[in-house]
């Protein structure tokens, strides 16, 4: 006759799907291991390939020194960041500055939770897999809210204050741009999106592309909507009065912010992991870093926004025509479920070169000149 | 149901990576709007008029590069022009081709840190900045190969000057002739007509005519405005009289206005300086001074087209060997007087970008 | 803000950029490479012939910063000056050039060299053995044609790169 402790064990032993392998705790534990060598790893090759992307692309060389081709660059970046003094304001709210880097890295890490890196390898099948995305992504703003109220410094401030209008303004239009992925294939769950990818969804929804490369951008403060971290307007924003390794963990916040819709535009857009000859993973790797390319090459190339002209564009470019895809998306599943899909495709591309050109050409942005 | 706000002071400190130079704003905030600015600088003050009593005619000219340090050549002419109006001394033809040459080289080189310095306060993360100061390597290689030094070239004498260019320069100035106009047309084509750069400046910090002309301002201030004054047509020097060449002017004179005019104006210098290179005479170029110049007792001013506007220099003479009284006008402190006006109503990220569109040195503000 | 021209402008200048990536970078690797300085460069030193100068002071007169220190003594028998002490505070020298170009003896030079930074103030001054030519010492054509004549040719960025 079991105990009542080894009652307990045997449910939660006989709750497993039958199909994982050595069981579920070894299931978590690799794949903890390997989220996080993935994130970390992966964070440093974008530091570099962003600074030696964008060096070549200035005319110059990037770093090149530590390392062969300086590849070992960000790890001496980090560990010089290590052996910072840590510095904490006299008047600001301690716990507050403490806790904020922490608050604003861990979501960044948890996105990678559902992030499907082959067919069947992610540490949960979750069936509401996008719902956990948007709802852990918004998290990272209250941590940087927390940096800059509490570093008691009028420009930390105004930094923070600009990141979570800009921030909260943007959930929308980005969440409402992925409806239409979500309505295509029929599922919230990120690998029966890939799986439901016989051709990429950016060629059937590239007006949600477009919508989510930029609403992604916004929220991960990357140029051209870089303001709150302007280096020539507000020193640093607000990660002013951060030093040594909270200020490690804030440059992780970027670059892992970047990584993780990097991620999500692959898998949401580009098809994942799918792709002929080489392995599944090896696919996702190439995808993601084509994707940050292309970030790394809007921001050497595009000036920043003022902070009333990104809000405009959040709520009166974006949001309409997001609203608009999901309801032409909506129209195409119900309407014609069996067409050809190169057909969609085509009308898709039209409807989105349209969209775009009428309603860049209807409305103006931004206020101009305030009267005092 | 109103929201209070109340109204605080933003100190855009003497120190910033932003502002160029030491030059401090005093900000009154309200939310995101500035409604009051206060400036102020000296914080560069090195007594340069002063020191200017206390050495010779010609050891002050290593003096007046230190002004506008990023257009070294241009401090140095109005003072030499100064002295010679004073002292009544003529220079040879090839001598004042070979200015009119290093002076255009020199107002190319300005523009462009100009140029690149607003587009990076704009946003775009160096990389204008980068292509800029690549082609700007090349102007001051060739003044290196002049005088032998970078940045602070100590090359005009009173007269004339005291080595003449090697052989060597004038073909390279015609090499750089060839390249550079297909690098302001790719400049142009990265972010003329970029849109986040035409919401970010158009109509931004407009200077009205009037208040331009009531306060004083000259230079591509000046003209963006929509005031065609020039100073290299109004009251030639020099041998401008001898050039065709187009003064650009704006309509409106906001900042965007400020940046095309300093881009036209690029073009319009590479105008003169190949018909200068095809005009200048050989000949000597050292004129006939003594070596400690004596003028007699007068006062002269002198004024060139500096490449921030205009720059004039006001001789006062004793017959001794230093001057009695050297002032200096400087273009850049002048074209300051109207920073409030032009900044008031808008957002501090606009008034980082109108305040880079005046092009200001601060060694010229202060001196 | 209006995208009157449908995001072409945004378009042109990533063009630019990515062009940029493929072309060689105008960067030189200092200091495995080294570029050649002008032939008149007004180096960190100046270069003092000892058997040409006569003490006449000249070139201290002409010091803007009065960085130059000479201390001379009579001598009868020869009826000149001995230079007893030839002095420069680096330190306070701006390399204008003006005592090279004041001395109407030839016997100043400015520096070829520009990589003379030292850790301590005091070891800026240069005196007597420091202040003659040789070989680590070369001498610049600053107002010597004939000497810039000899020196290797400047690097120019318009021949380096298009």
């Amino acid at each position: 006759m079991l105990s009542d402790a080894g009652l307990r064990f045997e449910l939660l032993w006989r709750t497993l799907p039958p199909d994982w392998p050595g069981g579920f705790w070894w299931h978590w534990l690799v794949f903890t291991i390997i989220i996080l060598a993935f994130v970390l790893t992966l964070v440093m090759g974008f530091i570099y390939i962003e600074r030696r992307g964008m060096g070549r692309m200035q005319a110059r060389l990037g770093p090149n020194r530590t390392g062969p081709f300086g590849l070992l660059q960000p790890v001496a970046d980090a560990i010089k960041v290590l052996l910072k003094e840590d510095i904490t304001p006299a008047r600001g709210d301690r716990i507050v500055h403490w806790l904020a880097p922490v608050v604003a890295f861990v979501p960044a890490l948890m996105i990678f939770a559902v992030v499907p890196f082959q067919d069947g390898a992610f540490l949960a099948d979750l069936n509401v897999g996008l719902l956990y995305i948007v709802a852990i992504s918004s998290v990272s703003t209250v941590g940087i809210f927390m940096a800059g109220w509490s570093s008691n410094n009028k420009y930390s401030l105004l930094g923070a204050m600009r990141e979570v209008a800009a921030v909260v303004s943007y959930e929308i239009p980005l969440v409402l741009s992925i409806t239409g992925v979500i309505l295509i294939a029929g599922s919230l769950s990120l690998n029966q999106i890939v799986l439901a990818q016989g051709i990429p969804f950016i060629l059937l929804q590239p007006l949600g592309f477009l919508l989510f490369f930029i609403g992604g951008c916004a929220e991960i403060n990357r140029s051209p909507f870089d303001l709150m971290e302007a280096d020539s307007e507000l020193v640093a924003g607000f990660h002013t009065e951060y030093s040594g390794m909270k200020f490690a963990l804030f440059y992780l916040v970027e670059y892992g912010e970047a990584l993780a819709i990097s991620s999500i535009v692959t898998t949401l857009f580009l098809g994942g992991w799918r792709g002929p000859v080489l392995p599944p993973w090896l696919w996702f790797l190439l995808k993601v870093f084509i994707v940050f390319f292309v970030m790394v090459w809007t921001r050497t190339t595009l000036p920043r926004v003022r902070i009333d002209q990104l809000m405009a564009l959040a709520w009166k470019f974006l949001f309409p025509l997001a609203l608009i895809n999901l309801l032409i998306t909506g129209i195409q599943v119900l309407a014609f479920p069996e067409a050809l899909p190169w057909v969609m495709v085509l009308v898709n591309i039209v409807i989105m070169a349209v969209l775009v050109l009428v309603w860049s050409k209807l409305f103006k942005l931004g206020w101009g000149r305030v009267e005092v | 149901m109103a929201l209070r706000t109340e109204p605080f002071v933003l100190n855009i400190g003497p120190v910033h990576p932003s502002t160029h130079g030491v030059f401090r704003m005093r900000a009154t905030l309200d939310g995101e709007v500035i409604v009051d600015l206060e400036p102020i600088f000296g914080y560069l003050h090195r007594g340069i008029e002063k020191l200017a009593e206390e050495r010779t005619y010609t050891g002050v000219i290593p003096l007046t590069d230190r002004l506008d340090y990023l257009a070294s050549m241009s401090n140095n002419l109005p003072y030499v022009l100064a002295v010679e109006k004073l002292a009544g001394i003529s220079v040879s033809e090839r001598a004042e081709y070979l200015r009119v040459i290093l002076a255009e080289l020199q107002r190319i080189a300005s523009h462009l840190i100009a140029v690149g310095a607003f587009l990076n306060d704009c946003g775009a993360f160096f990389t204008p900045f980068l292509y800029m100061f690549r082609e700007r390597e090349k102007i001051v290689d060739l003044f290196e190969m002049l005088s032998g030094q970078r940045l602070l070239y100590n090359y005009m004498r009173i007269g004339g000057f005291n080595q003449d260019v090697p052989d060597e320069f004038l073909p390279a100035v015609q090499r750089f002739l060839r390249q550079m106009p297909a690098f302001i047309d790719e400049y142009d084509y990265l972010l003329a007509e970029n849109e986040i750069l035409l919401a970010r400046a158009k109509g931004v910090g407009i200077l009205p005519k009037e208040l331009a002309i009531n306060t004083g301002a000259s230079g591509p201030v000046l003209r963006a405005s929509g005031v065609r004054w020039d100073i290299r047509k109004v009251d030639p020097y020099l041998v401008y009289d001898r050039f065709e060449f187009e003064i650009p002017t704006g309509t409106v004179g906001d900042c965007y206005d400020r940046y095309r005019v300093r881009v036209e104006e690029m073009r319009q210098s590479l105008r003169i300086i190949r018909q200068a290179v095809e005009q200048i005479p050989a000949g000597p170029v050292k004129g006939n001074v003594p070596y400690l110049i004596r003028p007699p007792v007068g006062e002269a001013y002198a004024r060139i087209e500096a490449p921030k506007g205009e720059l004039g220099f006001y001789l006062v003479s004793d017959n001794s060997i230093a001057p009695y009284r050297c002032h200096i006008r400087p273009p850049s402190q002048i074209n300051l007087t109207a920073l409030r006006d032009m900044i008031v109503g808008w957002k501090i990220q606009d008034a980082i970008i109108i305040f880079g569109s005046i092009d200001i040195t601060m060694g010229e503000v202060d001196r | 803000m209006k995208f009157e021209r449908y995001g072409k402008g945004i378009a042109k200048g990533l063009t630019v950029t990515i062009k940029h990536l493929f072309r060689h970078p105008v960067t030189t690797q200092y200091p495995e490479q080294r570029l050649n300085t002008s032939r008149r460069i007004r180096g960190n030193e100046l270069i003092w012939d000892n058997k040409k100068c006569t003490g006449c002071a000249t070139c201290a007169k002409a010091c803007p910063q009065g960085a130059i220190e000479i201390m001379t003594s009579p001598d009868l028998i020869e009826n000149k000056y001995k230079v007893e002490k030839y002095q420069v505070d680096t330190g306070y020298c701006i390399q204008c050039g003006l005592c090279v170009e004041a001395c109407p003896y030839e016997a100043l030079f400015m520096g070829y060299a520009y990589e003379r930074a030292r850790y301590r103030r005091g070891e800026l001054v240069q005196a007597d053995e420091m202040l003659l030519a040789s070989a680590e010492r070369p001498r610049s054509g600053y107002m010597y044609p004939g000497i810039a004549a000899e020196l290797p040719e400047q690097t120019l960025l318009i021949d380096r790169a298009k």
